[in-house]
């Protein structure tokens, strides 16, 4: 049940919290973000996830038009996307654990903890990335 | 009917008087959210792992690794863990930008019922084809 308005109408427009382009961008907006980014981007991946296992499922035919999407230089992008995506979720989200936990509340252990974090995703994305196209 | 946490101290008297406030579900989620992310790690890092060593595997070798009952399993609780977390999360995000109701409640609907519509293709694929 609502309370009426105190003018009896429709209830008055209340005020809004400030959003993005109100605030000087730090590293910690900048690491909530792109949880958040990635998490939609991985969101979508689990398409492709689900394709390829109702592809091999339906048969070998299927399952070729989804290798060969793939393979294709759009495919290719999409997978170092996903690649990408995924550790950086699992960075920021290590973040968010440890925050939970009650870690790296300052603003200084935070940055710094973000910065690292970022780095070591992508090392680790250009690592896989290397090994899976054979560079390494 | 008043329900006994309306007199409670975890809601405030602003919501009270409106009759808005949580649907008391928040801690729960948050709880669930937070265990699948742990799941998800150790099965993330095997299923990158895994997406790199099936890269050049013909359909034969594919069917082969997920004959295998380890592979079907771990593939089976990533699928299950994966659709789960972004379920709960993509609810957050719809949470915090869909204000009007009626898209909110629709958007809510059509995420979970598309979620397990692909949780269930996922899974009956891979149990198609590890059996």
């Amino acid at each position: 049940m609502t309370a009426p308005s105190p003018s009896g109408s429709a209830p008055r427009a209340r005020p809004l919290s400030p959003h993005l382009q109100v605030w000087r961008w730090t590293i910690t907006m900048a690491a909530s973000i792109l949880h958040r980014a990635t998490g939609i981007a991985l969101s979508v991946g689990l398409l492709a996830l689900t394709w390829w296992l109702a592809a091999a499922a339906m048969g070998q035919p299927h399952y070729d038009t989804f290798l060969d999407a793939v393979r294709s230089d759009i495919g290719q992008w999409m997978l170092f996307g996903w690649l990408l995506a995924m550790y950086l979720h699992i960075a920021t989200g290590l973040r968010h654990l440890v925050m939970d936990a009650g870690g790296w509340l300052t603003i200084k252990e935070s940055d710094r903890a973000i910065t690292l974090l970022t780095l070591a995703a992508l090392a680790a994305t250009a690592a896989t990335w290397a090994y899976l196209k054979g560079w390494m | 009917m008043s329900l006994k946490w309306e007199a409670g101290p975890f809601k405030n008297p602003l919501a009270r008087a409106r009759g808005l406030g949580n649907g008391h579900d928040a801690l729960h989620h948050w709880i669930a959210q937070r265990i699948s992310s742990i799941a998800l790690i150790p099965l993330t890092l095997w299923a990158i792992w895994s997406v790199v060593s099936l890269s050049t595997m013909t359909y034969e070798g594919f069917q082969a690794w997920i004959g295998q009952l380890p592979n079907a399993v771990l593939l089976g609780l990533f699928v299950l863990s994966s659709f789960h977390h972004a379920a709960l999360g993509l609810q957050v995000v719809i949470e915090d930008y869909i204000h009007c109701q009626f898209s909110r409640v629709a958007s809510m609907v059509a995420l979970r019922l598309g979620v397990f519509a692909l949780a269930a293709v996922a899974i009956f694929s891979i149990l198609k084809l590890a059996l």
